[in-house]
């Protein structure tokens, strides 16, 4: 046997993730969390389904186990619920593209800005990592 | 012998594919995004490559939470497109090369990287976009294709150095392959973005200006940035950026840059893309 250390540690790496201002990062924490959420969203792949939850989204959710926080998030777009409890944007983008948004209109939703002005800002060069890059270092 | 004669880095928005298939690729926005691949239409033309090793994600299309791969190597004869969420890409299929694509995934497997072979899959955007970049609206694309998928969303995402070691394996991997044949390797997806949050619209025009000057020439500094520089820097979704690696790794000491293209912005995202070949 060898005593090889392990490249990184795990608990060091996954701590840094929680130093990022305004993001959060699809670890297997919130993979875990999230399980039935994304999987739900991936449903709508199916144009069927899609079809069944325009009719009646709130009877679509019933038959998957997912919390009550999470089919409240969903039924009300709250995107940056959807993440804290646990979804994926990639999932997630199931959702809004049967709603027939653009990753660009549902990602918007996010930032606190109008569609408008976050186009504006995409346009304009984007956000500057300046001042959002670590919580802890204030840059 | 087959050899790795090119390596292509290009962005995959989905929003690209969309331009493609409306025939939007000379409106206002997307003209200037379009044009930067001229160079490399032509150049494919006339490089006719057999097969592209096509290294990209899968943004939960195909892949969803029950199986999470971190390298999967597409073994098929034919692989069809994903409906991720508004119908199938009218793009064509994607034919496969699966006795080289067996060879490869065999290679690797023997060199130490624990592989998963996949063979019944369907491809998105993030493999058929830069088709569509490189190649246009053909019929019928003009190149077999194995599909290298890589876990770039489920943390922890393989390191930086293991995708360049897995693309030097790769190389090895083409090169004991006995038929003659012209294969390129390609390494998608980023640059800056994050798609999620309220720091979302992240760019950095800077920082991924300096990852393309890292892949030209002998640099090796690349393989080493850690994930969480790619996610202060670029944003949560830069991290697509360690594919790019898989396809320096494979083109061996020290590069050549034929042609680079960079625009800000396409949809959420900053768009990138080198035509690289190897100089030894």
């Amino acid at each position: 046997m060898t005593d090889q250390a392990p490249t990184q540690d795990i608990h060091a790496y996954l701590a840094e993730f929680d130093d990022i201002p305004g993001t959060r990062v699809y670890t297997a924490a919130r993979a875990r969390k999230g399980y039935w959420l994304n999987q739900f969203a991936m449903s709508l792949m199916k144009p069927e389904n899609r079809e069944r939850w325009r009719a009646d989204e709130a009877a679509y959710l019933a038959d998957w186990p997912m919390s009550e926080e999470q089919k409240a998030a969903v039924l009300a777009r709250d995107y940056n619920r959807m993440l804290d409890l646990g979804g994926n944007i990639y999932f997630l983008s199931k959702v809004f593209s049967t709603d027939g948004l653009s990753f660009l209109q549902a990602v918007s939703t996010m930032t606190g800005m109008s569609v408008e002005d976050y186009s504006a800002m995409m346009n304009a060069g984007g956000r500057s990592p300046e001042g959002v890059r670590s919580i802890k270092g204030k840059c | 012998m087959a050899r790795i004669t090119a390596g292509v880095a290009s962005s995959h928005v989905p929003l690209l594919g969309v331009a493609v298939d409306q025939n939007k690729t000379q409106d206002p926005y997307f003209k200037p995004i379009f044009d930067g691949y001229e160079w490399t239409k032509a150049w494919e033309k006339a490089e006719k490559p057999d097969v592209v090793v096509l290294v990209y994600n899968d943004h939960a299309s195909f892949f969803d939470m029950k199986i999470v791969p971190t390298f999967a190597i597409g073994t098929a004869e034919r692989f069809g497109i994903c409906d991720e969420g508004w119908g199938p890409r009218p793009v064509p299929e994607v034919e496969g090369h699966a006795d080289l694509g067996w060879h490869i995934a065999q290679s690797l497997i023997l060199d130490d990287f624990d592989m998963t072979v996949v063979s019944e899959m369907d491809v998105d955007h993030g493999l058929t976009v830069p088709l569509s970049m490189m190649f246009g609206q053909p019929e019928a694309w003009p190149c077999k294709v194995i599909p290298l998928a890589v876990n770039v969303v489920t943390y922890p995402v393989p390191s930086g150095n293991r995708c360049w070691l897995l693309g030097e394996a790769i190389r090895r991997a083409v090169e004991s392959y006995p038929e003659d044949l012209n294969v390129q390797i390609w390494g998608t997806g980023g640059m800056s973005h994050q798609l999620q949050g309220p720091r979302a619209g992240l760019l950095n025009a800077e920082w991924d200006n300096r990852f393309m000057d890292l892949l030209i020439g002998e640099s090796e500094e690349a393989r080493w940035i850690e994930h969480i520089e790619y996610l202060r820097e670029t944003g949560s979704e830069g991290i697509e950026m360690v594919m790019w690696l898989i396809m320096r790794g494979a083109l061996g000491k020290a590069t050549k840059c034929l042609h680079r293209h960079y625009h800000i912005p396409c949809s959420n995202t900053a768009i990138g893309h080198l035509v690289l070949e190897p100089a030894e």
